[in-house]
């Protein structure tokens, strides 16, 4: 059972995580059908890219951010089976993230920070946008900081041993934020802020771009990595089985961790400001970072693999009937590989250096982000909340059942909504508009897909209230029996793990190995802007 | 380190895969020559209307010498400038483009024809269209409240109706 202060902290952590998800998906329900146009009085571009910028904030900042802080505290507890270090400094860092939310929060919902949540200047947003934004990541950092420690001072206490997987993966992770959000601190404090005060004129929108591509691709692994974490560890348990290779699982981890960083240009591929030669040096490593995450797919289907024969399953594919798919956690892994099977290979596309025009920008890469994002790293969450919410709030889960309905809605939501969004895409629809107004014929072939876009929003919303329903329900039962929940159990290995290669069970070569791949493929790319004569632009509102 | 011999085969699929898709993109972009637009080339937006090549009058369709068209435009919000082009099918277009204000992007729908405009910069892309038609050409980056009325019109004619290029100076149409 968890210490009462840890569960106080995680249950402050899923509370902020799961309350921003809520919003941000009844916004997305207004934002189908808004762009829909099927209800003439909903229209309103003010509204609509309010309701976007404010959606991807809460969505990928803050419930992210949030969940995973929460996550990692009850992971290093319960895996280094030490009590937390510096439970202060995690206090401050959850308040330092929530002022920032709050006051990033004001102006988005006032419609003064509308330049969506990937800042976009010369687009200018009011400058507590900025300023909350900051404090976020700021006290995200206090997380990073205890989750190293821990790591590290476990190991000065066992000194040869593993680290245990899950905690390994999490300081991956802490060191992988810290890394990544260096880019957009870069430039919301050197660029953003000073600009958005009036103490600065101009902003050079290529240098911008650039910093935040930086931090764009990497982050989209630190979220995923928590997703990952529940796949290796909590997956193969509660289908009845075991880890099938837990040294692998490092490897990939260690690999998520270095080769996600120095790829960010897949993002700027159609960008004037950057030069062939390092897109497509960007665009190779960003192919080798599908290593890891094919690693994983093998790993955990294997791991699967032999939970189904050991209940009965034979032949080619009868393991997989045989799997509990009654289990809420063994249930969204499934789903969620097949999410990121789909989801992989748009993503494919989009890393392709060439291919990349046909579908940059439009419906398309929004499409593929919901799947990867919403779908496979989002639907490993709430499984993750509904293993982990009886050990935090010392009660059960409500139903065992309305889990069920919940995880496979969320699937076939996404499924529904991002095939729509795919064939959009192919069919030239630019994401991020509020309305179509081309006239042209060739707006009448997405009508349908627009159609079927609003039934999967429907599905998604329902499935997502469904979410919040089944945890407050069980959070607010009386306490006439509250159960003492199990220890928290991680998946074991199947060959027992006594000893790993350093390289396996630490950062610091990583670390250098990531300062040079970042050196050669972001050092001149930034540099340039110092070098070569730049014109800045002024604030533009919007 | 401990590597299962299914593991060790799996990872030798991984690698060939990655490596074929490696291939195919390094083949596109060494031996076809097909970048994405990379032009490293700076201008000052606020002063558009003052360039040599930027100023109202000198936006539009020109054919060049060698037969090929080039094509200047101005992005602004909320229009591609001039808002209504025409091209011949089956030549090579060279587009440069500039933004007076803040991020667009522009791509005509089913065709390659795509690129982000940056403040500061100025794009540039070739493509060659195949089909006559009529084309919108659309913004595809969140530039404003008016983002979604963002768009212009191509038209795309055969060859054959399209006025063969003079030999000495750069003509407008």
């Amino acid at each position: 059972m968890l210490a009462i202060e840890i569960r106080k902290l995680a249950l402050s952590h899923f509370a902020v995580a799961f309350g921003a998800f809520a919003l941000a998906a009844v916004m997305g329900f207004y934002q189908v059908l808004e762009r829909s146009d099927l209800i003439p009085a909903l229209q309103s571009p003010g509204v609509y890219f309010a309701s976007v910028s404010t959606h991807g904030v809460l969505m990928a900042y803050v419930l992210t951010t949030f969940f995973i802080m929460g996550f990692g505290y009850v992971t290093a507890v319960s895996s280094l089976k030490m009590p937390l270090w510096n439970l202060k400094w995690a206090w401050i860092g959850f308040w330092i993230s929530t002022v920032g939310t709050g006051l990033a929060a004001l102006p988005l919902l006032l419609g003064r920070a509308s330049v969506l949540y990937t800042f976009y200047p010369p687009v200018q947003a009011h400058a507590l946008f900025y300023i909350g934004a900051t404090l976020l990541v700021v006290g995200s950092w206090f997380w990073c900081v205890i989750m190293i420690a821990m790591h590290r001072q476990w190991k000065e206490a066992h000194p040869g041993e593993p680290v245990p997987l899950p905690m390994f993966a999490t300081t991956a992770n802490a060191i992988l934020w810290l890394w990544t959000s260096a880019g957009v601190a870069a430039e919301v404090l050197f660029q953003l802020v000073p600009w958005s005060l009036g103490l600065k004129d101009t902003v050079d929108a290529g240098l911008a771009r650039t910093l935040f591509a930086w931090t764009l691709h990497p982050i989209v692994y630190f979220w995923l990595i928590p997703a990952y974490i529940a796949l290796y560890s909590f997956v193969p348990k509660a289908a009845g089985g075991k880890l099938f290779s837990h040294e692998l699982g490092r490897a990939a981890f260690v690999m998520l961790l270095v080769l996600s960083l120095p790829i960010g240009f897949h993002h700027l591929y159609m960008d004037p400001e950057q030069s062939a030669g390092f897109k497509l040096s960007h665009g190779a490593l960003t192919f080798l970072v599908a290593v890891p995450t094919l690693l994983t797919a093998f790993t955990v289907t294997a791991s699967l693999e032999m939970a189904g024969r050991s209940k009965g399953g034979t032949g080619l594919f009868g393991w997989i009937g045989a799997l509990p798919w009654r289990n809420s956690m063994v249930l969204a892994g499934i789903l969620a590989a097949a999410m990121l099977v789909l989801g992989g290979f748009g993503g494919l596309v989009n890393a392709s250096y060439a291919m990349n025009a046909m579908v940059h920008n439009t419906a398309w890469v929004a499409g593929h982000f919901h799947l990867i994002f919403g779908g496979t790293t989002i639907i490993m969450y709430m499984a993750t909340a509904y293993y982990l919410w009886p050990h935090v709030t010392g009660k059960p889960l409500g139903s065992s059942t309305l889990p069920l309905v919940q995880l496979w809605s969320w699937f076939w939501g996404f499924v529904i909504l991002t095939t729509a969004w795919h064939i959009l895409g192919l069919l030239g629809q630019p994401r991020r508009i509020s309305t179509v107004t081309y006239n042209s014929p060739l707006t009448f072939a997405w009508d349908p897909y627009i159609l079927t876009m609003v039934v999967g929003g429907t599905v998604l919303t329902f499935s997502a209230g469904l979410f919040v329903y089944i945890l407050a329900k069980s959070y607010r039962q009386p306490e006439t029996a509250p159960i003492q929940a199990d220890e928290i159990e991680y998946a074991e290995s199947l060959d027992p793990v006594t000893r790993v290669h350093p390289l396996l069970n630490g950062f610091r070569v990583w670390n250098i190995a990531i300062a040079v791949l970042m050196l050669v493929n972001f050092g001149y790319p930034i540099a340039q802007f110092f070098l070569i004569k730049t014109f800045g632009s002024v604030a533009w509102g919007y | 380190m401990h590597i299962h011999p299914l593991e060790r085969r799996w990872i030798y699929v991984v690698l060939a895969v990655i490596g074929i898709f490696l291939l195919a993109i390094f083949y596109t972009a060494i031996a076809r020559n097909i970048h994405p637009p990379s032009h490293i080339e700076t201008i000052d937006s606020a002063s558009l209307h003052l360039s040599e090549e930027f100023a109202e009058d000198k936006l539009g369709v020109w054919t060049q010498p060698d037969g090929t068209i080039k094509v200047t435009l101005v992005a602004a919000r909320y229009g591609f400038y001039p808002r209504e082009i025409q091209l011949p099918a089956g030549t090579q277009v060279t587009f440069r483009i500039a933004s007076a204000d803040v991020l667009h992007g522009i791509h005509i729908p089913m065709t390659n024809m795509g690129t982000m405009v940056v403040p500061g910069y100025v794009s540039e892309i070739t493509t060659t269209f195949p089909k006559p038609g009529e084309y919108p050409m659309l913004c595809n980056e969140y530039c404003g409240l008016g983002h979604d009325h963002m768009w212009s019109k191509v038209t795309v004619v055969a060859k054959e109706s399209w006025p063969a290029a003079p030999n000495a100076q750069p003509v407008r149409r």
